[in-house]
């Protein structure tokens, strides 16, 4: 009746699993039942859960990514103490839940917090960028999202009921083979990456429809913002990598399930294969996640230097030139697997050459700045963060791309302290600055500059306090995923570790209380203008939050910068755009369909994963019932009558142009 | 014609690339036209999907590559294939894309009897396909030839059973797309549905003449 699921699965001899479960349950429950005093339900649903909006999609995208990235942090928290605390001893993790952790983590921070955060974004951002409306397809967008949360859920059902994987963030077989992996957790692993796989992928062939067919009249591909040519670079590679994850992924599960010998060690079965499939698809997997990065950092040091992007055609050009030789690198992350030396050094030369893209991008970024009026809010100190770390982090990894010194450092915490460089400054400090920077255009108000700089020094100074002591101690031997050390010679630097993990937590709070104290003085930091940057690109022509049909009619675009065009000639004049009139706008109906989707996944995920065969078929069947559900209703659209497309508009143009009169061109 | 577009047909008179054949008027997305039509955007939307599905599968391909001589001792491809049934599968496969392109065309006479009758028969022709397909392997299970056999087996199941799942899943939303054009008719909606069910049938016929040429063909003469 329940497959292998019964009472041994809940891990009642394990305090710190059983402990975290019942804080996030009762936290969780603590949600729902103020949720339902408060009566927020309708609301709830009716404005979020089935909204089809881009920027509501967006903005929930952003949430779930923010609450799975304190949950990996908290892992990286017990990673940091166990190996401080397991120096001629045992710790406080056993050997298996200190495999889960780490496995964990970086499932988590890659699938559940980076991805989610980086998609959001996008997903705010870019049709707003574009002059548009909505994606190309709105309700696919709702199943996107809400599929990656089915995978996030997954997971951490794992934490309570079962076990998750052990076997690194990427189940390298044959140790995530049933012969040594007998129990659920990679199953956890690979079904929950599945679901939020098919997620992603559809989100990109949205994005890439979305920015190849549906731009604002006149916006030439050389005319959209860097933000819109990273995130079509990143969204193509999603369409030709995750497919490549699926399969390797679905080999893997018809091994453990149905006894193939894909990659086991019987009957031929080749666990290199395994490797390059992986890979093939994981070296792609960082530029999907850097490449928006680079955009929303180009956004940042044009907006904030007060000048256009410097060399915005090479910038495209590096961005497309990174987006194929992406795909040429991927075996440097084996090189120690017998490929012999001829290989090794075409894909060491080959990763050597793809750091030449990033670095046409950060002297791009450089002399954007110089001779700007650079203005240090909160996002530009983000991206000045940014540029001067990840610069460290890039060339540890020209160092490790070079075969013989790969050789001697592979494994180690010098390569762990390499990749945190350039994710977290690259990727994670992206998210932040971004977040920043958008968040009064999806609200209305801006975050506290005070608490935002704050945290952006305190997470800073952590950051360097972790990974720089991780550098050393990898150059001083020392592998990754030790559960616990045995050398006195590490100890110093651990510590130092541990104290640095302290401050990011610091970093981190200060980030909650920014939050807090923004939302409580929201009136005080109000966007009235929709523009509280002084932005160039499209999105800070709309008020803020903007209305859910983005614009009233679509914007001509004439040039780069087709806001600051338009801002410049009203400041010149003293006189707003003129009135074009209006017409009736028709929008997408909002749908359930996104999350009973989801809800059906959940079931088909967990029954897979438990063996519960009966469940799954009642989950696929009640999937398809959804979908025909969906095909078959007889409206998609709403119309939004001209008059109050008027009234909406009017409003924001007096706010905007009261603003214009007070100020001057600039020289 | 605002001054934009006036602009760009004097530097590009002859819109290289950018006519698709309907000269000005078509809003075809590259910028100047604002967005595509929705008929535009659905289909190269699914293209975007076809593409990445063929990715899928060329990554099933790969690992049927690696693995064709890994037979640990057992049964290889010349002893199991027959090509017999395999040919009449291929025209059954392919007849069935002829079918559905008169289908297409019966549909864009607006006639229903037509369109059904044609979609009719294209499901039919998929569904021997498939009753063939599981012929074959129910027999080479039988033989003790299942996919745990052997990793050449494996990637064999997987690669063809991939892609017969594509069929099946295709043959559903055949049906449940005769059923919504019986009760509604000739809807834009559903006319875009029609298109992409063409898209998407016509692939899984290129990847099956690739599955015919590699794994069958290449395995029964080796």
């Amino acid at each position: 009746m329940l497959g292998k699921l019964d009472w041994s699965a809940i891990p009642f001899d394990q305090p710190i699993p059983l402990g975290a479960a019942l804080i996030v349950f009762l936290a969780a429950a603590a949600v729902l039942i103020w949720v339902t005093v408060k009566g927020y339900w309708p609301y709830l649903w009716d404005e979020w859960i089935t909204s089809v909006d881009h920027k509501r999609i967006g903005v929930m995208y952003i949430v779930l990514a923010a609450l799975m990235l304190l949950r990996g942090f908290v892992d990286a928290i017990m990673m940091r103490t166990q190996q401080a605390l397991a120096i001629h001893g045992p710790g406080y993790l056993p050997p298996e839940h200190y495999d889960q952790v780490f496995s964990a983590h970086g499932t988590i921070m890659i699938f559940f917090a980076a991805m989610p955060f980086v998609i959001g974004l996008m997903n705010f951002a870019v049709p707003l960028q574009l002059g548009i409306r909505d994606v190309a397809f709105p309700t696919l967008n709702s199943v996107s999202f809400w599929l990656t949360a089915t995978g996030a859920l997954l997971v951490n059902i794992s934490l309570v009921v079962g076990e998750f994987a052990r076997t690194g963030w990427l189940p390298y077989a044959p140790l995530s083979e049933m012969t040594y992996s007998p129990g659920v957790g990679v199953d956890y692993y690979l079904w929950s990456i599945q679901i939020s796989g098919v997620g992603t992928l559809l989100t990109a062939v949205n994005l890439v429809t979305t920015i190849l067919k549906m731009r604002a009249p006149g916006m030439g591909y050389l005319r959209m913002p860097m933000f819109c040519w990273t995130s079509l670079a990143s969204n193509l590679l999603i369409v030709a990598a995750f497919p490549i994850l699926t399969a390797t992924l679905a080999m893997l599960t018809l091994d453990r399930y149905l006894g193939f010998h894909f990659f086991t060690n019987e009957a031929g079965g080749n666990q290199m294969m395994f490797v390059n499939l992986i890979w093939a698809w994981g070296h792609p997997e960082v530029y999907i996640l850097v490449l928006p990065a680079f955009g929303i950092y180009s956004e940042i040091f044009s907006t904030f230097s007060s000048k256009p992007l410097f060399g915005y055609r090479s910038m495209v050009a590096a961005t497309l030139f990174i987006c194929i030789v992406s795909f040429m690198v991927w075996l440097h992350h084996f090189f120690t697997m017998g490929a012999g030396a001829d290989v090794n050094a075409a894909f060491g030369i080959a990763t050597s050459v793809i750091a030449v893209g990033t670095g046409v991008k950060i002297y791009n970024w450089l002399f954007t700045m110089y001779g700007g009026r650079v203005r240090f809010d909160t996002p530009m100190l983000w991206a000045l963060g940014f540029v001067t770390t990840f610069i460290i982090g890039g060339m540890t990894g020209v160092l490790l791309a070079v075969p013989p010194a790969d050789f001697m450092l592979h494994n180690s915490l010098f390569l762990v302290a390499h990749f945190h460089n350039v994710i977290i400054s690259g990727v994670l400090f992206a998210a932040f600055a971004g977040f920043t920077y958008w968040f009064p255009k999806a609200f209305g108000f801006r975050l506290h500059e005070g608490w935002g700089k704050a945290a952006f020094w305190i997470t800073l100074a952590g950051y360097v306090l972790v990974f720089v002591p991780l550098y050393i101690v990898g150059l001083l031997g020392m592998t990754r995923r030790l559960q616990h050390i045995d050398m006195d010679l590490w100890t110093p630097w651990l510590m130092v570790a541990v104290c640095g993990i302290a401050v990011m937590i610091v970093g981190a709070a200060c980030q909650v209380v920014q939050l807090i104290v923004s939302i409580r003085h929201r009136d005080a930091l109000r966007d009235e203008t929709g523009d509280p940057w002084d932005g160039r690109s499209l999105e800070w022509s709309t008020s803020s939050p903007p209305p859910a049909f983005n614009y009233a009619r679509l914007p001509h675009v004439e040039d780069e910068e087709p806001y600051w065009t338009v801002k410049q000639r009203a400041v010149d004049k003293q006189a707003p755009e003129p009135e074009q009139g209006y017409e009736p706008i028709e929008m997408p109906r909002n749908s359930p369909t996104g999350f009973v989707t989801a809800f059906f996944s959940t079931l088909i995920g967990f029954a897979l994963i438990w063996h519960i065969w009966w469940l799954a078929i009642v989950g696929f069947i009640g999937a398809y019932v959804t979908f025909v559900v969906f095909a078959w209703r007889e409206h998609g659209d709403y119309e939004i009558p001209a008059d109050e497309v008027e009234r909406i508009d009017r409003d924001s143009r007096a706010a905007k142009f009261a603003w214009m009169r007070g100020r001057e061109r600039p020289a | 014609m605002s001054d934009i577009t006036a602009g760009s047909a004097a530097r590009d008179p002859y819109r290289l690339g950018r006519s698709h054949g309907h000269g000005l008027l078509s809003a075809t997305g590259h910028g100047e036209g604002g967005p595509a039509s929705k008929f535009v955007t659905v289909a190269y939307g699914f293209w975007i999907f076809l593409l990445s599905d063929i990715i899928m599968f060329s990554a099933f391909f790969a690992a049927y590559a690696v693995l064709s001589k890994a037979t640990a001792d057992g049964p290889a491809g010349k002893d199991l294939f027959e090509l017999t049934r395999v040919a009449a599968q291929t025209g059954v496969l392919l007849t069935s894309s002829f079918t559905g392109g008169l289908a297409m065309l019966a549909t864009h006479r607006r006639s229903m009897a037509a369109a059904q009758f044609w979609l009719l028969v294209t499901g039919l022709l998929g569904a021997a396909f498939l009753f063939l397909e599981v012929q074959e392997f129910a027999a080479m299970v039988n033989e003790q030839a299942g996919p745990s056999r052997s990793a050449f087996l494996s990637a064999f199941f997987a690669l063809v059973g991939c892609h017969g799942t594509h069929v099946g899943l295709g043959l559903l939303w055949l049906g449940t797309m005769m059923a919504q054009l019986w009760v509604k008719g000739f809807r834009p909606e559903i006319l875009r549905r029609v298109h992409c069910f063409s898209l998407f049938w016509h692939a899984l016929d290129i990847i099956w003449v690739a599955i015919f040429t590699l794994v069958y063909l290449l395995g029964a003469s080796s």
